[in-house]
């Protein structure tokens, strides 16, 4: 990796001094470039933090990813890519990872970006006093004593994390997971400008304070409006930026940004919902739908004493899932190019292999007859007609599901389905209390590897709201986490939940966006949907 | 009159603690909390999260802190969503912003709502008469949810004459289609309004005088009529005026116009307590002053009424 960076960084630099020279029209991937290179796209909210260590939402990390940078960025295929580290090597037993920090990194004051920095933001995620929502993600990365800082049983300064010199972070685990440097993309484990904390505090992400080290400085901030970001002479790849400024629009209504972008207003907007076919059609060159590595599922409350007692039947549950056509609602209601889920974990994920699942092979006829098939076996039929019901989320799209669904069950299996619509915080309150027979769910990777999905139905996890219980499923999940590849646990423990069936996975989701045709950089094949300001650029037309 | 609009303020004080106390209990009985997510928290985090926003107090104590932090430092708390942003200042951001485009919506409303109005009395069954009753019947079942996107597709989308969202501080290019969408059903219901009012003013005995006198009609009308049939339009004012200086949730998200509008409702779904607490004490403070000069209009309109 580091020869590469080398070659690349001597390239670039006689590039730029030809550029300098010659003035010629700058090219890339061999497409000329634009004059203008302004680009503008939408955020759906404000941001809610530009601190990296408290960001939880995907658009904040979309927007951090330009003005911070982290040890290891990905590339189009999801790959890790020299970023603030140069490259990192791993101990025998796999529970050390030493990482070389790129010595021309800086901090937008101009001092560099050291091992200190990066043990400081670590240590900061896990502090109580913090109190960051993702703090628990340094203990998914299997940190040593991320957990008790989190508690505070331990002072921070026991995170597994420290400084050998300026340039080398030395990072300890408590078990050997094999996807550790993938989980250094996300935003939370970026390294934070001390100088700037300790003298502003809280007010340290204002812009007139913000200290930051990626490739671009934050230059406007107007909440609840736009955030533009402008290229950062400092950055040490600076020469490779291209696109700036980056303005980031936020607009609340998928319509009013389409309407936007139809007006040449904006460069990038999610497509509304149903619309894709159209767009599509009519702008073949700038309606994309790329797989997004989430799932959309029901899930079946399996807690003793809770839900409904006939769903505590797996044939029952089975019947169900087989009775759902699941290319009706991708096809007819969603139209963005979603693929039906027959499984939990998504098969875009790196590395995941998914099993032969039965009935996704099989036609929706064959599944109907064996659903029926099923329900009777449980002794469910016109004499006792089965009645279920679901919870869901207000909102119109998951009402199109649902009553697709109850029309399905009810004329495959005769079973009368009721579709309870809640407030959010209502709906979620219900699940995490357990208060519900089926409930409306949906989850999307934290990092590009199966057990982001696969470790929420062990009987361990705070996110099993069904209380779905299965031992060899916790084995399954609890030894991937020491296995050099443990990608033949995943695939049992995904055949697992098709046999057992605690969940009813229904379609995983797609990003579908439209994009000017002359913008280029956006990966049309990374299921994680990382991107970075810095990989775009706009060719000329 | 001083004696009473010094009375009127210090009886708003237990107007507003009542407001408090009844909001911070609703807020608080509403299930599912700020930090319930559909990505659960562990309980450590959430454990750390509410001791770091006092939410592990009882809820009196909650409730005094709010209270003192507002009387004490006027601080009305940090946003448990918008974490690098306190309450106060995503009033100070986003208010300036709808009282703008608020101000401007109810001024327009009201120059044409009551113009109009007063037209169609003083025309009545005219053809002025019918586009003004025809106009406020079309506005008011245009909601600002239906108008909006259609004046984007006409004047944005269609002839590229205005911006189709955001607000560049105010630029007016940015505030018309908002202006137009807020104010249309308000300008409705005062064109109706100030119509029936005029008619019947018109049909009473003092201006039946005033025509006597020989008086041209449109002294008539300024200066007897108007004021008189001004008094139901009056108090609905006052509640309009805040309803529109606070925004609208519908105006801030489709014209992404970043006004305080939008907080009414998100925060609420979000559970953000403070935000909403500080939303809706500054509505609750607003209606109170403005139904307070609302109150003391009346004298001016209303000879006979005094304080």
């Amino acid at each position: 990796m580091t020869k590469q960076l080398l070659l690349t960084t001597i390239l670039g630099m006689a590039l730029a001094t030809q550029v300098a020279t010659h003035a010629w029209a700058d090219q890339k991937n061999g497409e000329e470039l634009a004059d203008n290179q302004a680009f503008s796209l939408t955020m759906i909210d404000s941001i809610k933090s530009f601190d990296p260590q408290l960001i939880s939402s995907v658009e904040d990390a979309d927007l951090a990813r330009s003005i911070f940078e982290g040890l290891m960025d990905t590339d189009a295929d999801g790959n890790l890519v020299p970023a603030g580290a140069l490259g990192y090597t791993v101990s025998d037993d796999k529970l050390v990872y030493t990482f070389k920090l790129n010595p021309a990194s800086k901090w937008s004051d101009g001092t560099p970006v050291t091992a200190q920095d990066y043990v400081f933001g670590w240590q900061r995620l896990v502090d109580p006093a913090l109190a960051s929502e993702y703090a628990y993600y340094m203990e998914l990365a299997q940190v040593k004593n991320a957990a008790k800082v989190t508690s505070g049983e331990l002072p921070p300064d026991q995170l597994g994390v420290r400084a050998v010199d300026d340039l080398t972070l030395e990072v300890t685990l408590d078990n050997p997971i094999p996807y550790f440097p993938k989980m250094v993309v996300n935003t939370s484990m970026f390294p934070a400008p001390r100088q700037a904390i300790e003298k502003f505090g809280a007010d340290w992400t204002k812009i007139e304070n913000i200290v930051t080290n990626g490739p671009y400085r934050l230059t406007q901030v107007v909440d609840g409006e736009k955030y533009v970001v402008e290229k950062d002479p400092n950055y040490w790849n600076a020469k490779d930026v291209v696109m700036s400024p980056v303005t980031y629009l936020v607009v609340n209504d998928d319509d009013a940004g389409l309407q936007r972008y139809l007006a040449g207003e904006i460069d990038r907007v999610p497509i509304p919902s149903g619309k894709y076919p159209d767009l599509a059609a009519q702008y073949p060159a700038e309606a994309h739908s790329y797989p997004s590595a989430c799932t959309y599922t029901y899930i079946i409350n399996l807690a003793d004493g809770k839900g409904n007692e006939a769903l505590k039947d797996v044939r029952v549950r089975k019947a169900l899932s087989l009775a759902v056509d699941r290319n009706v609602i991708t096809d007819k209601l969603l139209k963005s190019g979603q693929q039906p889920a027959y499984s939990w974990t998504p098969p875009t994920i790196n590395g995941y292999t998914m099993p032969t699942i039965d009935y996704a092979s099989m036609t929706q006829d064959a599944r109907n007859e064996e659903a029926k098939k099923l329900l009777a076996e449980a002794g469910y039929g016109p004499d006792k007609p089965l009645a279920v019901t679901l919870n869901y989320n207000t909102s119109e799209g998951h009402k199109q599901i649902a009553v697709a669904i109850q029309q399905m069950w009810k004329q495959t299996l005769g079973v009368e389905l009721t579709p309870n619509n809640y407030e959010w915080k209502v709906h979620t309150d219900k699940m995490i209390a357990g208060d519900f027979e089926m409930a409306r769910y949906a989850w999307c990777a934290d990092y590009n590897e199966a057990s982001t999905f696969l470790d929420l139905w062990t009987s361990y996890s705070t996110n099993n709201d069904g209380k779905y219980n299965n031992p060899d499923y916790d084995k399954l999940m609890k030894d991937a986490k020491t296995m050099a590849d443990p990608s033949a646990n995943y695939t049992a423990a995904e055949q697992l939940l098709a046999t057992d069936m605690p969940i009813i996975p229904i379609y995983h989701y797609v990003s579908s966006r439209m994009l000017k045709a002359d913008i280029r950089g956006f990966s049309d094949h990374d299921p994680m949907n990382n991107w970075y300001a810095k990989d775009l650029y706009r060719v000329k037309q | 009159m001083y004696s009473y609009t010094l009375k009127r303020t210090l009886g708003a004080i237990p107007t507003l603690l009542a407001l408090v106390v009844i909001s911070f209990l609703l807020m608080h009985a509403a299930p599912g909390g700020p930090f319930t997510f559909e990505k659960q928290l562990p309980q450590q985090v959430i454990d750390n999260l509410n001791a770091k926003y006092g939410l592990d107090q009882p809820l009196y104590v909650q409730m005094a802190r709010y209270v003192w932090g507002i009387v004490a430092h006027f601080d009305f708390g940090p946003s448990f969503v918008y974490k690098d942003r306190t309450v106060n200042e995503i009033i100070a951001q986003g208010f300036p912003v709808t009282l703008q485009y608020g101000g401007w919506a109810f001024l327009f409303a009201v120059v044409f709502g009551v113009g109009l109005g007063v037209a169609a009395a003083v025309r009545q069954n005219s053809l002025i008469d019918y586009f003004a009753v025809g106009l406020s019947i079309v506005a008011s079942v245009l909601p600002n949810f239906v108008l909006a996107p259609i004046l984007v597709l006409i004047f944005t989308v269609g002839l590229h004459w205005l911006p189709g969202g955001g607000w560049e501080g105010g630029d007016w290019k940015h505030q018309v289609m908002p202006i137009i969408a807020m104010s249309t059903a308000y300008m409705a219901s005062i064109t109706r309004m100030m119509r029936s009012s005029m008619l019947e003013v018109l049909n009473s005995n003092h201006i039946r005088t005033a025509r006597a006198k020989g008086l041209p009609t449109w002294k008539v009308i300024l200066r007897h009529a108007l004021k008189p049939s001004l008094i139901p339009v009056l108090s609905y004012l006052g509640p309009v005026f805040v309803a529109m200086i606070t925004g609208s949730v519908v105006i801030d998200m489709y014209f992404s116009t970043a006004g305080i509008g939008k907080f009414f409702v998100d925060a609420a779904l979000n559970r953000d307590y403070a935000v909403m607490m500080g939303v809706t004490l500054l509505a609750g403070g607003l209606t109170i002053l403005f139904n307070l000069i609302v109150d003391l209009l009346y004298a001016w309109v209303d000879p006979k009424v005094r304080y």
